[in-house]
């Protein structure tokens, strides 16, 4: 027996009943309070969506046209939503199409519960139709998994499931049911939420020792600079974040996924870390006295090269999961936690400083960068129109209130650098891996998350070729996502490569692409294409003005290249403005 | 970052955990990832019934270690983690040969293999004869090397297992652990208290 077996309360006969595992499955999510579901069915999950079609009143299905669909929008709901992203796929093709999102969930901490089927428990390991071993190949991708091969293991399973996908850092977990588990009747206690695992800590206990001496350091520190990630949200610890910020006076950047905690206009804000980030905080991370990070893991893209990174500082590390102390950066204080509860007790420690002279570093190096490159890429006098005016003119058209989900590439880093958030889980994207084709699924899921919140994918003209698919979703749904096709005739990110490191050498990154709008007529989303500047704002505004979803495909220049960019294998000091 | 290989040397990582089908991959892939060879592993139950220990030998330097040792007891169903030298640990693997006995009854002294080596006849059948012996791999080895000549037939040696020198009151942890079963209070944190010690008690 795997799970922890515990004597079962037997409940008075009038509360007990018997179902099947399937039944039982949709009840348990309905108790765990699952509003949405994102998946597509199969031959083994059958007995699931024969179930699933009395819980229509309980559970919203959507129909995706792709399993990686299915489990890229699951995470656009759970990142929008703050919520536990559910996904259900059937075994085999099914269950190894979830693969690339359950690697992007762990990667970038996304609670989701993946259920799969899987065939009939007599027929395991041998070969039956539809069988994959998914345990064993999402095991490097999961904050865990399980396999139910009795109806009776399924409450438990899936209390745990979810426990373990919401708490501590939070992760995708799967739950493999075979056929026989779902048809099995049995007799189903209530169901219990689980709250606890004997071999499971999800958040370390706080140590007031490391609190004092992190808020000493901060309070001697003549430079102090506050990096913050996305565990801030995840910890929904925004407003104790703000309090900490304002009050310390630390000027404090972002990682791609920690943006929007702190609004994009508070002065304490000075903009995106790493690669493709601002100037200033990249520069001025190696001259900081003390560098307190704040639940992020100190990822390659955003450190450059780690023996030239921030050597100078005493680094303070808050984090919720203790693997990621020490483990890129060594920290000075760690200080082990869940920032909720550790942000409030350094907040009343430290002292009231404004740092007046320090944060004008800053600013000097801001200024330098709209001089090199900011200016012209918002308010480019060329005639091609730039990644950068559009990202602009949507600013000034949503205000920061829309939820930008982006994909991967030369429009995700112009998109994280120039969009601008009020709040936080505004800006949707995939960090950790890298997924193309992320975009437009997230956006589907994002909306369903959150359907009181505008929200607009830009994806480039190769990542939308990975997904397109699920504009047949959006078709079959009617879910109102407005998307922005950044077309630059390139995979332009690999070009940019190209270009400064291999000597032009253009391998492979000259994309053909169809007509995008006449596609997304073909699913009956409206469209438009435009490549003239006096265009722009009324179709953007036309976009944002249409009941129901648009695709908007902006051509734009073919050959532009990020900028600032740390080249890999640089210290974050060498960026380069050009 | 990277230590010279100079710094690498044998550890020995202990963990403590539920037993769970499919975690012994979960814990073999972490070494896997970073291409790291598993010299020696050795899972069975512990002391406490439905609490299973792993003896894991790596060839690596401390950092690595370290880190791997943590990402170990980051899975849910790892209780602890425990990495120790070759010197913090009381250690021995076990080994059996088998040998002709005509071989053996007229060419060597048994009873000064048996003597010099440990070693201890477990079976001695008129066609063959099996010794056996525990000790560190140097010890195991040289039986070998004295065995062959006389026609050593079959060798086997089992994983190390390892008892830590400074480990007093983890079978009280555990026991803790039992009875406060299903309780909420999460006490177990004491590695935390001990940052430069994580992991080694």
């Amino acid at each position: 027996m795997l799970i922890q077996e515990k004597p079962i309360q037997l409940l008075p006969e009038t509360a007990r009943q018997t179902m099947s595992g399937a039944e039982m499955t949709l009840r348990a999510l309905v108790a765990e309070g699952v509003d949405t579901i994102f998946g597509y069915p199969g031959g083994a999950i059958i007995p699931i969506y024969d179930a699933l079609y009395d819980f229509k009143q309980e559970l919203n299905h959507v129909l995706v046209r792709h399993e990686q669909g299915g489990i890229h929008a699951a995470q656009g709901y759970a990142r929008a939503s703050g919520k536990v992203g559910v996904v259900f796929a059937t075994s085999g093709p099914g269950a190894t199409n979830l693969v690339t999102g359950l690697a992007d969930a762990l990667i970038d901490s996304t609670p989701l519960v993946c259920i799969t089927g899987q065939v009939f428990a007599h027929l395991l390991g041998t070969d039956a139709f539809q069988e994959t071993d998914i345990i064993n190949i999402t095991t490097p991708v999961t904050k865990w998994n399980f396999q139910v091969t009795e109806a009776s293991q399924l409450p438990e399973a899936l209390a745990k499931a979810f426990h373990i996908a919401r708490s501590g850092r939070p992760g995708p977990v799967l739950i493999d049911i075979t056929k026989n588990a779902q048809l099995q009747q049995f007799d189903f206690p209530e169901y219990q939420i689980c709250h606890h695992i004997r071999s499971y800590r999800p958040a370390p206990i706080v140590r007031p020792e490391y609190i004092r001496q992190a808020a000493e350091l901060i309070n001697q520190a003549k430079r102090p600079f506050v990096l913050w990630g996305q565990g801030v949200t995840l910890g929904r610890a925004e407003a104790e974040f703000r309090a900490f910020i304002e009050k310390s006076g630390i000027p404090a950047a972002w990682t791609i996924l920690g943006a929007g905690a702190l609004p994009t206009s508070h002065p304490l804000n000075v903009g995106m870390l790493g690669m493709h980030g601002n100037y200033g905080p990249n520069v001025l991370t190696n001259e900081c006295d003390v560098l307190i990070a704040i639940g992020m893991r100190f990822d390659d893209r955003v450190t450059g090269r780690l023996d030239k990174y921030a050597r100078q500082a005493q680094v303070i590390h808050l984090d919720i999961d203790p693997t990621e102390i020490d483990k890129n950066v060594a920290a000075t204080v760690p200080v082990w936690g869940d920032c909720k509860e550790t942000l409030p007790l350094l907040t009343a420690l430290v002292e009231a400083r404004t740092h007046p002279e320090w944060r004008q570093r800053f600013e000097q190096f801001q200024a330098e960068e709209v001089a090199a490159v900011i200016q012209d890429e918002l308010f480019p006098t060329s005639d091609e129109l730039t990644m950068g005016e559009v990202i602009q003119q949507l600013n000034e058209l949503t205000q920061g209130e829309a939820i930008v989900v982006t994909d991967v590439g030369q429009h995700q880093m112009v998109a994280c650098r120039y969009a601008r958030f009020n709040h936080a889980r505004s800006n949707i994207t995939s960090g950790g891996l890298g997924t193309m084709g992320f975009a437009l699924p997230a956006a589907i899921g994002a909306k369903f998350g959150r359907p009181d919140r505008p929200v607009v994918a830009i994806i480039g003209d190769g990542g939308i070729q990975m997904t397109i698919q699920e504009l047949g979703t959006i078709m079959q749904t009617g879910v109102d996502v407005k998307i922005i096709i950044l077309n630059n005739q390139f995979l332009g990110m690999v070009r940019q490569w190209q270009e400064l490191f291999h000597e032009r050498r253009y391998s492979f990154v000259d994309i053909a692409s169809p007509d995008f709008v006449t596609v997304a007529s073909g699913y009956s989303i409206a469209g438009k294409r435009v490549s003239e500047r006096q265009e722009l704002q009324s179709s953007l505004r036309e976009m944002l003005a249409h009941p129901g979803s648009f695709l908007l495909e902006v051509m734009v220049t073919k050959e532009n290249n990020i900028f600032p960019m740390v080249p890999q294998g640089c210290s974050v000091s060498e960026i380069r403005l050009r | 970052m990277s230590e010279h290989p100079i710094d690498r040397q044998e550890y020995n990582i202990t963990a403590y955990t539920e037993n769970q089908i499919g975690l012994l991959n979960r814990i073999a892939i972490i070494f896997s990832r970073r291409k790291i060879n598993i010299e020696s592993l050795n899972t069975s139950p512990s002391e406490i019934e439905g609490i299973h220990r792993f003896n894991i030998v790596i060839h690596e330097t401390e950092d690595v270690v370290r880190k791997i040792a943590k990402q170990i007891e980051k899975q849910v169903e790892v209780l602890k983690v425990y990495y120790n030298t070759n010197q913090e640990v009381i250690w021995q693997e076990m080994a059996l040969y088998k040998v002709p006995t005509d071989v053996i009854a007229e060419k060597a002294s048994v009873e000064r293999l048996l003597r010099e080596f440990g070693a201890r006849a477990v079976v001695i059948r008129k066609d063959y004869t099996v010794f056996e012996t525990t000790g560190h791999r140097e010890e195991t080895d040289r039986l070998i090397t004295v065995l062959q000549p006389y026609g050593l037939i079959e060798f086997v040696r089992s994983a190390r297992i390892a008892i830590i020198k400074h480990s007093d009151g983890f079978n009280r942890k555990l026991r803790e652990f039992e009875r406060t079963e299903p309780g909420s209070e999460v006490v177990e944190n004491e590695f935390l208290n001990n940052r430069d010690g994580v992991f080694s008690m």
